[in-house]
């Protein structure tokens, strides 16, 4: 995983609620078995039929941070939807929160999910609305973000923070610990269903 | 101060703690299937690994497997997409070189995912059970923990048959009283997720409590438990009872004998204790809730069959007024409209939310002796090749068929835009999944979360509309 620690770049405002990760990537999508390049799927459906859809909009061609409305990433757990916003060039999504799935997918693949009172973040849309060159600068190791002279910290839990500092992957922190895991096996019930056929 | 059931199957699922790190907790039974799994196989490969417990992951295939009834299902030729058939394949090869037990299309086993795993009694109380899946929560019908994981969480367990999680906080649902005639366990979730929203349980592992669970069956218990996280939660669960062992007794993996005794002993503790609490409870009284549909493009923008479409202007909330605008131009429907006088062009009954044998009789009772409306066609997709077994031994494909029906061969089909079961853009279906979401059923596609007996309905009369209708 890609280490993150400060990142500064433009941001794209998506006022949209409820942004489903059948719209950040559409099923029709998920048929790859690669682990790259899902970027022509992001937000496939809304850029192919919406002319003035804000990614076609040339003035915030190039931006970094995807500044959405509450409840984003709902829906399915395809993690397809956080490859496809980072394979897009997205390295962090601010919103006013989160659904679990794709939160949890979005840190363990490197792009940081930022949660902003609603307030904050229409703030953050009518600024970049009306000068799409501010940078906005999302910063984890003050857990800050910041933009014109604003300043707003942000929660994100020291345990996940330092993985992404660190950019450490949670199969080699877990195999640290295979001692516990046998011990646990050793313990567990021997009438726990396996999925050994038992077909003759 | 007693615990609660996510309490009781969090801890006994702990195999380590440590202060400011997440918990490491054990998986019982990992359900793989051919879309979230190429890429974590692949890691597996690369960093030199093995699968650490094949012997508690089990493979099928489900998402982009066709249903025609009249494809041969053996090998993949059937598949004439050729990405979807090189995903399939890539599943096959992956569960050979790893020595993960798989059904592949064409045997006996197969059907989606959420429901192999119960009607094998793989499924069973007490258990946590993950796939890479968001309706994984299916499976907490049982008095198990489950929920979905994304690709990431895939890898790391097969690598190690364990997640490092925080724990989520605890929500009690409780309903009370008799469901009216007409009024399914679907109509009840539907209810619950208008009610809290889309974000309303995230954060949360959800318990279904009260009287109206406990005298529904274990298929309407998972249609309740499968739709927990369109409404965000992250689990949702039903305490086991004896309708729970009565269904698990004398499945194939089933304990047995003296094992039985045991594990029985063990699953009747698995109850939330009186002195428990919950962060959050909210409650309904089964006797408000009616058939119910959604007129939206999420699921929580749904509203009884009697009512109407909404007038966003009257919705307070801005982003929520926002969306409701949005949705009903996506929709082309109009505010105010009966939702009874919205007329269809498909009827769709299956998927893990409603393609189980219960679901299949309670939708051919009512088609019985009717036909499908002029102009409207009626897809009905067996959640698995023993359901679809099954439903034939009973007659229901004939009644189905009879009734100008399309009776298909099990898969997710319809439920989304994978394999070749599609809406065309602008075509408006009535389906018993879970998703109406924009494009979900298909590019353009406009969806009604439905229940089997409302989706039969409509077939008939070709307009939303439930049995007492007819």
């Amino acid at each position: 995983m890609d280490k993150f620690t400060v990142h500064t770049g433009t941001a794209v405002p998506l006022r949209r609620s409820n942004v489903d990760t059948d719209q950040i990537i559409p099923a029709v999508y998920l048929k790859r078995i690669t682990r790259t390049g899902f970027e022509d799927g992001l937000f496939n459906a809304w850029r192919t039929n919406e002319p003035d859809f804000v990614l076609n909009r040339p003035a915030f061609a190039g931006a970094t941070i995807l500044v959405a409305g509450p409840d984003f990433g709902t829906g399915s757990s395809r993690e397809h939807a956080v490859w496809a916003l980072h394979d897009y060039g997205f390295k962090a999504v601010i919103s006013p929160r989160f659904a679990d799935i794709f939160r949890g997918n979005s840190l363990k693949a490197g792009l940081l999910t930022v949660e902003l009172a609603e307030k904050i973040v229409q703030r953050l849309w009518d600024d970049i609305e009306d000068d799409p060159a501010i940078q906005v600068t999302v910063d984890l190791v003050e857990r800050q973000v910041r933009w014109s002279g604003e300043v707003h910290d942000f929660d994100l839990d020291d345990y996940s923070r330092w993985r992404l500092l660190e950019g450490l992957d949670d199969i080699g922190l877990t195999l640290r610990h295979v001692d516990d895991v046998a011990a646990y096996e050793q313990a567990r019930p021997a009438w726990k269903p396996t999925a050994i056929s038992t077909a003759s | 101060m007693g615990k609660t059931l996510a309490e009781k199957l969090w801890e006994s699922h702990v195999v380590r703690s440590a202060v400011g790190e997440p918990d490491l907790i054990y998986i019982d039974m990992h359900l793989v299937h051919e879309v979230t799994s190429p890429q974590a196989f692949e890691g597996l490969r690369l960093a030199g690994r093995p699968v650490h417990r094949p012997d508690l992951t089990l493979a099928t295939e489900d998402h982009n497997t066709p249903t025609d009834y009249t494809l041969p299902l053996i090998g993949t030729s059937s598949i004439k997409d050729e990405v979807s058939r090189t995903q399939i394949e890539a599943l096959r090869s992956n569960c050979a070189e790893f020595g993960v037990t798989i059904y592949p299309m064409g045997d006996a086993e197969q059907g989606i995912v959420h429901v192999i795993g119960p009607q094998l009694g793989i499924t069973q109380p007490g258990m946590t059970i993950v796939c890479g899946d968001s309706h994984t929560s299916t499976h907490g019908a049982f008095g198990a923990l489950a929920f979905g994981i994304g690709t990431s969480q895939v890898e790391h367990v097969l690598a190690t048959q364990t997640l490092p999680l925080d724990r989520p906080k605890t929500m009690a649902v409780t309903v009370n009283g008799e469901l009216a005639p007409g009024v399914t366990p679907k109509d009840v979730i539907l209810a619950v997720i208008a009610k809290t929203g889309t974000g309303g349980g995230q954060g949360y592992m959800v318990e279904y409590r009260g009287s109206t669970f406990e005298a529904m069956s274990m298929e309407g218990r998972m249609t309740v438990c499968n739709m927990s996280i369109e409404w965000g939660a992250r689990a949702g669960m039903i305490a086991p009872d004896q309708t729970t062992f009565d269904y698990v007794q004398g499945r194939d993996h089933a304990p047995k004998g003296a094992d039985w005794d045991a594990a029985v002993e063990a699953w009747t503790q698995l109850r939330t204790d009186d002195d428990a609490e919950f962060d959050a409870e909210i409650s309904l009284d089964a006797a408000d809730i009616t058939p119910f549909v959604t007129w939206g493009t999420n699921p929580g923008q749904g509203a009884p069959l009697s009512d109407i479409v909404p007038f966003p202007s009257l919705i307070e909330d801005e982003s929520e007024r926002v969306a409701a605008e949005k949705a009903l131009q996506y929709m082309g429907l109009e505010a105010g409209t009966p939702l009874r006088e919205i007329a269809v062009q498909t009827v769709f009954v299956g998927s893990c939310t409603n393609g189980r044998i219960e679901d299949l009789r309670a939708a051919a009772a009512v088609i019985e002796g009717h036909k499908v409306a002029d102009g409207v066609r009626m897809l009905v997709v067996p959640g698995s090749v023993r359901v679809r077994k099954q439903a034939e031994e009973e007659g229901l494909d004939k009644v189905f068929i009879a009734a100008g029906a399309d009776w298909r061969q099990a898969g997710c089909s319809m439920c989304l835009g994978m394999n070749p079961d599609q809406l065309a853009p602008g075509e408006r279906s009535a389906s018993t999944s879970n998703r109406n979401f924009e494009g979900r059923q298909g590019k353009g596609g406009r969806t009604h979360l439905v229940s089997p007996l409302v989706a039969a309905a409509t077939a008939i009369t070709g307009h939303l509309a439930s049995p007492a209708d007819i």
